[in-house]
């Protein structure tokens, strides 16, 4: 995920996964061993067709083959659920080389195809989920109900399977004192709210995930333009709350981002809340123009390389907590160092 | 203390939230905090989705119970074997046939989580094609229905066998693909 793509200042990612499922086959949780063997089997044959070429060149992986570290790593970026890694038997993921692609085999549903692009590009993200799904649907037997649509594990996702996200970095909308307001207010449209890691996770570093909770009675046309529309609208109100506290409290917050990026550039400590509100601030800082020695892409690089298990891929050793706390700074000081000495953007 | 989003039940949930030294309170009641649900950050744990999910099937469950007086049989699905109990517990289904097996019954629960109960987006190409199919053959029935009362056997006869060929085509198609 590079920082780039359209309203990269506020949209870090868009992603699309929908869950589609094989008729008769029972769900992942209760399949025997044998029976999810089979449905991986039948799934991951799909790539060996050779009709996924189209969208890239993919590497099939299974999860069992995995260290837990390996798994954990894949995890923080945001190609496997924390439930694939952790709970699947017979679990596997489809990988496209750029990473934009990930089909997870046996995780709540037989099939889960995620589609992630980096900034506002939602629909994009649709087009492409939706091509896949096509070839997927060709050569295998979908559950799908005439009444209830296509039918899933769950029932929070029957009818299209669809959930849409998108990634937003909030920070001015949090100073502003705003945030709440405005979440409460996207719950009560249909839409739900949740940190960065997805379910069961704290929104740390300002960054919010947004995403429709509705998934039957609606088209997925309609799911996603409400979800365009609803995000649309809070992009342009963070950057009003952005300029705002540029012209009523312009030191105050380039203090705050320069005193974020001083740590960041010299501290031998930092635990990862910490590292992600520093990151938050010197995002916004560089995105305010306030920073002009880092580029937003290596700010998306830290925010993925500064978590627990991709840390401990990067220095290749596992861990203790201080450890982990010191290797953090440490990281971040190389990078930002190499950045400014590179000149930045 | 009253709850801040409501204003009427008393404050049950208590959160504080710092960030860099910016200190933000919340205090509601759980009701509240339900409908709020993964809005605030902290309570996604508390309130996940599916034990949400399962509090509104043993409402439904226990309902039903309550206006019988008696155990109601248990509804299984032949296909897996999960029993609509089990489901109401867990919040998920165990295969693509317990939706069927369920039918009626998920009304309610669909309503609350979506608003509504039937599907009107994407169509698999392949089962879109027979579910067309599908609906051709009711109508042919009714049609050759019909012109049997009227005693019009020789039409009847023309419509049966086009219902014939159109069941063969289904049946081919289902074996192709296994």
């Amino acid at each position: 995920m590079r920082g780039s793509g359209p309203d990269a200042d506020v949209v870090i990612s868009s992603r699309i996964r929908i869950a589609r499922n094989l008729t008769g086959h029972p769900f992942p949780m209760l399949a025997t061993k044998q029976q999810a063997h089979d449905v991986m089997q039948q799934l991951i044959a799909v790539a060996d067709t050779g009709k996924l070429q189209d969208y890239g060149s993919f590497e099939t992986i299974e999860l069992a083959q995995l260290s837990e570290l390996e798994r954990r790593v894949l995890v923080e970026k945001h190609l496997i659920s924390p439930n694939l890694a952790n709970e699947s038997r017979s679990g596997a993921v489809m990988l496209s080389e750029n990473e934009a692609v990930s089909i997870m085999v046996n995780e709540e549903d037989h099939l889960r195809i995620q589609c992630l692009y980096p900034g506002f590009q939602i629909k994009e993200a649709w087009g492409l989920a939706s091509r896949i799904d096509d070839i997927f649907e060709d050569v295998t037997d979908y559950a799908f109900d005439e009444r209830r649509g296509y039918l899933t594990s769950c029932p929070t996702n029957v009818g299209t399977g669809i959930r849409s996200s998108v990634m937003m970095h909030l920070p001015g909308l949090v100073l502003t004192q705003q945030i709440n307001r405005i979440l409460s207010a996207i719950t009560q449209v249909g839409l739900a709210v949740r940190g960065i890691y997805g379910e069961g996770s704290e929104a740390t570093g300002n960054l919010f995930q947004i995403s429709n909770q509705i998934t039957l009675g609606q088209s997925e046309g309609e799911i996603i333009e409400n979800l365009h529309n609803v995000a649309r609208q809070i992009i342009e109100h963070e950057r009003a709350a952005r300029l705002r506290l540029l012209e009523d409290s312009r030191v105050r917050l380039e203090d705050r981002v320069q005193r974020s990026y001083g740590i960041l550039s010299h501290a031998m400590i930092m635990d990862s809340k910490e590292a992600a509100q520093r990151l938050s601030d010197v995002r916004l800082g560089i995105d305010l123009g306030l920073i002009s020695d880092v580029t937003p892409q290596a700010m998306n690089e830290m925010m993925v390389l500064t978590q627990p298990g991709f840390l401990q891929q990067v220095f290749h050793e596992k861990m203790s907590p201080e450890l982990r706390d010191i290797r953090r700074a440490e990281l971040i000081r190389k990078q930002l160092h190499s950045e400014s000495d590179h000149g930045g953007v | 203390m009253l709850c801040q989003e409501c204003e009427k039940k008393p404050a049950t949930l208590h959160f504080t939230k710092i960030v860099n030294g910016e200190k933000t309170e919340f205090h509601i009641c759980e009701a509240c905090a339900r409908e709020r649900g993964e809005g605030i950050p902290g309570t996604a744990n508390g309130f996940s989705i599916h034990s949400l999910l399962s509090g509104l099937l043993d409402f439904e469950q226990a309902g039903a119970m309550n206006a019988l007086g008696v155990q109601p049989q248990p509804i299984r699905c032949d296909n897996c074997g999960l029993t609509y109990t089990q489901f109401s517990k867990m919040g998920r289904f165990g295969c693509s046939s317990c939706y069927a097996k369920f039918g009626n019954k998920l009304d309610p629960i669909l309503k609350r989580v979506h608003g509504n109960t039937t599907h009107v987006g994407k169509i698999p190409k392949r089962a879109g094609e027979q579910i067309q199919v599908k609906r051709e053959i009711e109508t042919l029935r009714r049609d050759m229905q019909t012109r049997i009362e009227q005693e019009d056997f020789e039409n009847a006869a023309q419509i049966r066998d086009r219902i014939r060929e159109l069941e063969r085509n289904i049946a081919d198609v289902e074996e192709r693909h296994g």
